[in-house]
């Protein structure tokens, strides 16, 4: 532990050193964080509801799904830079070092400027849950809870196909985006407006509805539209083992090839 | 007898190597980088690793150190699978690639220490005497709170030797360590690592393109072509099977036109108006003193140098023994 602390101290403090750089990353991370909110504000000057959803339950939407992808994105979003890594050589590395590739790579980076969006998430999340009518009991509070922590699970883990995908697909960053930046996006919205074949693709292969519009449907006790049942909100932390399963092992299979292995 | 710190049976490696053939087409070829290498390291040896460019030496020494699977044939590294016991053999190894950093761009050699202490979890009441100590021998104090970035060469490449040195391995291994440095900073370093072999008994593998390094640093060479050991044995051995030449640079009090026949000598060159005569001599037809002995007789030498073989050569003229030797049968 202590390993990894100090790896990702010097990080930091890296990061921090030039206190008016750093200050101007944040604020450029807040201004996206804005962006996005605005663009969910606009949809609602021009209608009322959004698949089932008002605009008090879509901004509570917005700010779980940003809560948890920003967060994820700040801790492991780097290592969709795998070719980067392999090539400059850190790879290696990384293997002549004691310690496991993948624990190695998360740490040898973390991008604090994404705070920003971490907190304007976090002031809509604040200013849009009392704004929603939720039934306040034990199991509700815990979701509110563990929701955000299970979010940034989910996409952390998908950072980490992402990055798996590119042992194979050295140029294959584009399409490794999809996952992430393609998921976050789609988690930002209600599940129920895409279309079934989608719906399912964003909730059982790229389980992106699961980090934010299921435990919202639970919430808010609204039935959930086909194929997305409104139970499955409590499998948030289920789906969140799951792709972290699929990751590790994708990871351990990259990493395989890598060193020739399987090649 | 102990066990070999390095064992290598029948190593073999292979890259596919696809280019593009037309439109959709691509070609698949199979590249053998190392082809049926065997080798054993004694512990406390140090050993040269040598060939040309693309000879299979950085390959051979991923497989050594667990970054790369051989394709066939077994390695052990200070009695482990390298990539089966990636971790613990982490922690008995010290790896630099001359080419390749291992240390944090934006770090200072002394974090970067730090850090490599927590990773290897050294003991904090032990740690701080061997950096001391590797601080002191490199001479690292005048930069060791400057960012890794924004040091020379020379000073990086000392940099990332005490690194590789910190968790003090029993086996270090340097991949063209020297490559591009200035003659000083290769001095330095042939000392600090002659007297690390003294002090601590470490195991050196080193690979390199410089004659000197070979020299000072070894007492056995290992040769390899297209992935096969071509040679294993000591320089001198090598040097007097592929009959290469040491030249002898002789400044001379009075400028001589010709020195005639040295019986064992070839000249090479007479540079400047006749005040500098180059000699060239097979080490086991004559030595130095004799050819010496001979000048003193002929005209008045005021210095003088020896060069080595040239490596390059050296290994230029084994190369072409080899494939001469399958063809025509020796007489
Ligand atoms: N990752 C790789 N993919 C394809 N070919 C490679 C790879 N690494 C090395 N090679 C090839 O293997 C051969 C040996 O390379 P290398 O071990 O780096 O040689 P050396 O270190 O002796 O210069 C070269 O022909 C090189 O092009
Ligand atoms: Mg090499």
């Amino acid at each position: 532990m202590r390993a990894y602390r100090v790896l990702l101290g010097s990080r930091m403090r890296s990061q921090t050193a030039y206190r008016r750089s750093f200050a101007f990353d944040i604020l450029g991370s807040v201004g996206i964080g804005v962006v996005e909110f605005a663009e969910v504000y606009i949809i609602f000057t021009n209608v009322d509801v959004l698949g089932e959803l008002d605009f008090a339950a879509a901004a509570l939407l917005f700010a779980l799904a940003n809560v948890g992808f920003s967060v994820a994105d700040m801790v492991v979003g780097h290592v969709d830079r795998l070719p980067a890594y392999l090539r400059e050589g850190t790879l290696d590395a990384f293997l002549l070092r004691p310690l496991p590739v993948l624990a190695q790579l998360i740490t040898s980076d973390i991008s604090l400027r994404r705070l920003g969006r971490t907190g304007v998430a976090t002031a809509v999340f604040a200013v849009a849950l009392p704004l929603n009518d939720i039934v306040w009991t034990p199991a509700t509070v815990t979701l509110v809870v563990v929701a955000p922590v299970t979010a940034a699970a989910i996409f952390a883990a998908l950072f980490v196909c992402a990055a798996a995908i590119q042992f194979w697909l050295v140029e294959g960053g584009e399409f490794a985006n999809a996952f992430t930046y393609g998921g976050a996006y789609a988690s930002e919205y209600p599940a129920s407006i895409y279309s079934l074949p989608m719906r399912l693709l964003f909730s059982f292969v790229v389980p992106a509805a699961f980090a934010a519009y299921l435990p919202l449907l639970v919430l808010l006790d609204l039935p959930g539209p086909a194929g997305l049942p409104q139970w499955l909100g409590w499998c948030t932390p289920l789906a969140a083992a799951v792709i972290w399963a699929v990751a590790l092992a994708g990871w351990r299979a990259g990493l395989r090839h890598y060193t020739g292995a399987g090649s | 007898m102990t066990e070999p710190i390095i064992s290598v049976r029948d190593l073999r490696r292979e890259f596919v190597v696809r280019s593009p053939a037309g439109r959709l087409r691509r070609t698949r070829t199979v590249v053998a980088a190392v082809d049926g290498l065997s080798f054993d390291l004694e512990a406390g040896s140090a050993v040269g690793y040598i060939g040309a460019n693309g000879a299979g030496k950085s390959t051979t020494i991923k497989m050594l150190t667990g970054i790369l699977v051989p394709t066939a044939g077994t390695v052990r590294t200070c009695g482990l699978e390298p990539i089966r016991r990636r971790r613990e053999l982490a922690r008995q190894i010290g790896v630099v690639f001359g080419q390749r950093s291992q240390l944090w761009w934006d770090l200072p050699l002394r974090e970067s220490f730090r850090t490599l202490a927590a990773i290897h979890r050294l003991p904090t009441a032990s740690w701080p005497a061997r950096r001391d100590e590797l601080v002191e021998r490199l001479d690292l104090g005048s930069f060791m709170d400057t960012p890794v970035r924004q040091l020379s060469l020379g000073q990086r490449i000392r940099g990332e030797i005490a690194a590789a040195l910190l968790h003090s391995p029993p086996l270090l291994i340097l991949d063209e360590p020297t490559i591009g440095l200035d003659v000083l900073s290769k001095e330095r370093l042939r000392v600090f690592l002659a007297e690390q072999r003294a002090l601590h008994g470490t195991t050196l593998l080193l690979t390199t393109h410089d004659m000197d390094d070979v020299q000072r640093l070894t007492e056995r060479i290992i040769v390899v072509d297209h992935g096969r050991c071509v040679y294993d044995g000591t320089l001198t051995g090598l040097v007097a099977r592929v009959g290469a030449e040491r030249v002898m640079a002789v400044d001379l009090a009075e400028p001589v036109t010709s020195l005639g026949e040295i019986s064992g000598t070839r000249t090479v060159a007479v540079e400047s108006d006749g005040l500098r005569h180059r000699l060239a001599f097979a080490p086991e037809r004559t030595t130095a003193g004799a050819i010496l002995e001979a000048l003193g007789r002929r005209a008045q030498v005021r210095d003088l140098a020896i060069e080595e073989p040239d490596i390059e050569d050296v290994v230029r003229r084994l190369y072409l023994s080899q494939t001469r030797t399958p063809r025509s049968p020796s007489p």
